[in-house]
């Protein structure tokens, strides 16, 4: 019997199949930016999935390159992208932010599998460096019984003085980017891509506990600190791509305690009221050496260089 | 030198195949600080090319003479001289340009891309080698720096030498104006010019790994004897 070099057990997972799945895991959180922003979330997804595959295939098609979009994985970068822009920001700086995520980010560091962040979350901290205005201008829903879901901040900034119910950030029904607001269909999301076996709940799990002790020591309330802001979008959906996050469980639970840390640290000490697309950014480019240090030795292998 | 290169390849190998920033990326600190605007990049560029072209010359005639275990204090007085020629001309008529370079005007003096270039060209080669040398160095500097403060400054403002070109419907991305924007820049351009020195049938080995003496753009200065690292 013949023995090839490893590896030995095969799966039929394909890049494609994984990113139909994420696809799928963020279908309740499209659905619900559209009942909570109205049909122009839908067009901001739209405006940005399509222009990240149509960059996606121009690049590839004039560096003379094999054409990757059928591998979903700018569809998904698209939505991601969307779901940290407001519904009200003009629709080309979206188209910006795609060619930012899909060109700088992403092919000129060898497309998928080489880029050193996380394509979405260059676009996102792109466009709201450049155009911090449009990117806070956020949309609130509409609201029956008054005036005091329009206070003009999103639920961040306004728990610094008010709080609102909890309810309300678990449903999402408050101003905010996209796909930040409903926890609830993230959390949906999130879940069928651990049945799945998409993602492994290590980082997502870490990153929020570190999240929920910090604010607890701070004297903050966690669960409004959990619920708010982009944590369970960064948290789920952001830090977990493949590329960009470490392969070791060591590498993963020191990769979910430094987003927390850091996401906290600008979150109650810093001038900025998020932190998350930052400590994301942040702890992207640490990985590669999170994943040197936290490689296993093999059994009876020497020291390690 | 192994074989004398014409005087016409001197000047041109600063414009691409050796362009001080992008392919020698030597002083990245004034490239990245002030070209948020083509004024001040052109104003920085025409300064630098003037230092470069008379301290090359200086140094170039003084090589035989100055000793070798000296020679870096000595570099860096001839061209600290003309650094402050340059200044107080700059100070005296062009007063905008001055306040607008700051610290960066003085700074020329420590700029790596005159210092390298009295050590890899000048103290090697003649007067009027040397001259052109500076010359061809100096437009591939001036020509980076406005490229880059061209870019960024009608995306990153929407003007162009202080006019406004975009319309006000376009808000400019502020990044670009930021250092982070800088190096984004910067490394856009870095790339396209490897292209296009590849296009020229140069190979150009970009992988870091393989980078040896070989791939290095200094090789045939230094002989392929190291001490670069």
């Amino acid at each position: 019997m013949l023995v090839k070099s490893s590896p030995h057990i095969r799966d039929n997972s394909s890049t494609q199949k994984i990113m139909l799945d994420v696809i799928l895991a963020l279908c309740p959180a499209i659905l619900a930016s559209a009942i909570i922003f109205g049909l122009r979330a839908l067009l901001v997804i739209a405006v940005t999935v399509v222009s990240c595959v149509v960059f996606e295939y121009l690049y590839c098609r004039l560096m003379k390159k094999p054409n990757p979009i059928a591998d979903l994985s700018a569809v998904v970068t698209g939505i991601l992208l969307a779901f940290n822009l407001p519904s009200t920001l003009p629709l080309w700086m979206a188209v910006i932010g795609a060619f930012v995520s899909i060109v700088i980010a992403k092919q000129l560091f060898g497309g998928l599998g080489h880029n050193f962040a996380n394509p979405a979350i260059v676009g996102r901290i792109v466009l709201a460096v450049s155009f911090a205005g449009r990117m806070t201008a956020y949309a609130y829903p509409e609201v029956t019984n008054g005036v005091a879901a329009l206070a003009g901040a999103t639920p961040l900034v306004a728990t610094r003085n008010a709080d609102l119910p909890l309810l309300t950030l678990f449903l999402g029904t408050h101003g905010g980017v996209l796909g930040e607001t409903c926890a609830a269909a993230l959390l949906l999301g999130g879940i069928w891509l651990v049945v799945r076996r998409v993602i492994s709940p290590v980082i997502p799990v870490t990153y929020l506990a570190t999240v929920a002790v910090i604010s607890l020591l701070a004297g903050q309330e966690p669960l409004v600190q959990l619920l708010s802001g982009g944590l369970m979008l960064g948290a789920i959906f952001m830090a977990t791509d493949y590329v960009t996050s470490p392969y070791t469980l060591t590498g993963k639970l020191v990769y979910g305690l430094g987003l927390g840390i850091i996401t906290c640290a600008i979150r109650f000490w810093a001038t900025s009221a998020e932190g998350v697309s930052y400590a994301i950014l942040l702890m992207n480019l640490l990985v590669p050496y999170i994943n040197d240090l936290t490689r296993q030795k093999p059994l009876g292998g020497g020291k390690r260089k | 030198m192994e074989k004398k290169q014409s005087k016409l390849s001197i000047v041109t190998n600063g414009l691409l195949h050796e362009n001080p920033n992008l392919r020698l990326v030597l002083g990245t600190c004034p490239t990245l600080a002030i070209t948020t605007s083509v004024f001040n990049s052109i104003g920085m560029g025409l300064a630098a090319t003037f230092v470069l072209i008379f301290s090359n010359m200086a140094i170039s005639a003084c090589r035989k003479i100055i000793p070798d275990k000296v020679r870096i204090p000595a570099f860096i007085t001839i061209i600290a001289g003309f650094v402050t020629v340059v200044m107080m001309l700059v100070q005296a008529f062009v007063q905008p340009l001055y306040q607008a370079l700051g610290v960066y005007l003085p700074l020329i003096v420590v700029n790596c891309i005159i210092l390298g270039r009295a050590e890899m060209f000048a103290s090697k080669n003649g007067v009027l080698d040397s001259a052109l040398d500076g010359l061809g160095m100096g437009i591939g500097f001036t020509l980076t720096l406005t490229a880059m403060g061209f870019i960024r400054e009608l995306l990153g403002a929407g003007t162009l030498f202080g006019i406004q070109i975009l319309p006000d419907a376009v808000e400019p991305m502020a990044i670009l104006a930021s250092p982070p924007g800088g190096f984004f820049v910067f490394g856009v351009l870095m790339a396209l010019a490897i292209m296009l020195d590849e296009k020229q049938g140069r190979k150009v080995d970009a992988d870091p790994e393989k980078i040896g003496c070989a791939g290095c753009p200094n090789s045939k200065n230094c002989h392929g004897e190291g001490g670069c690292e």
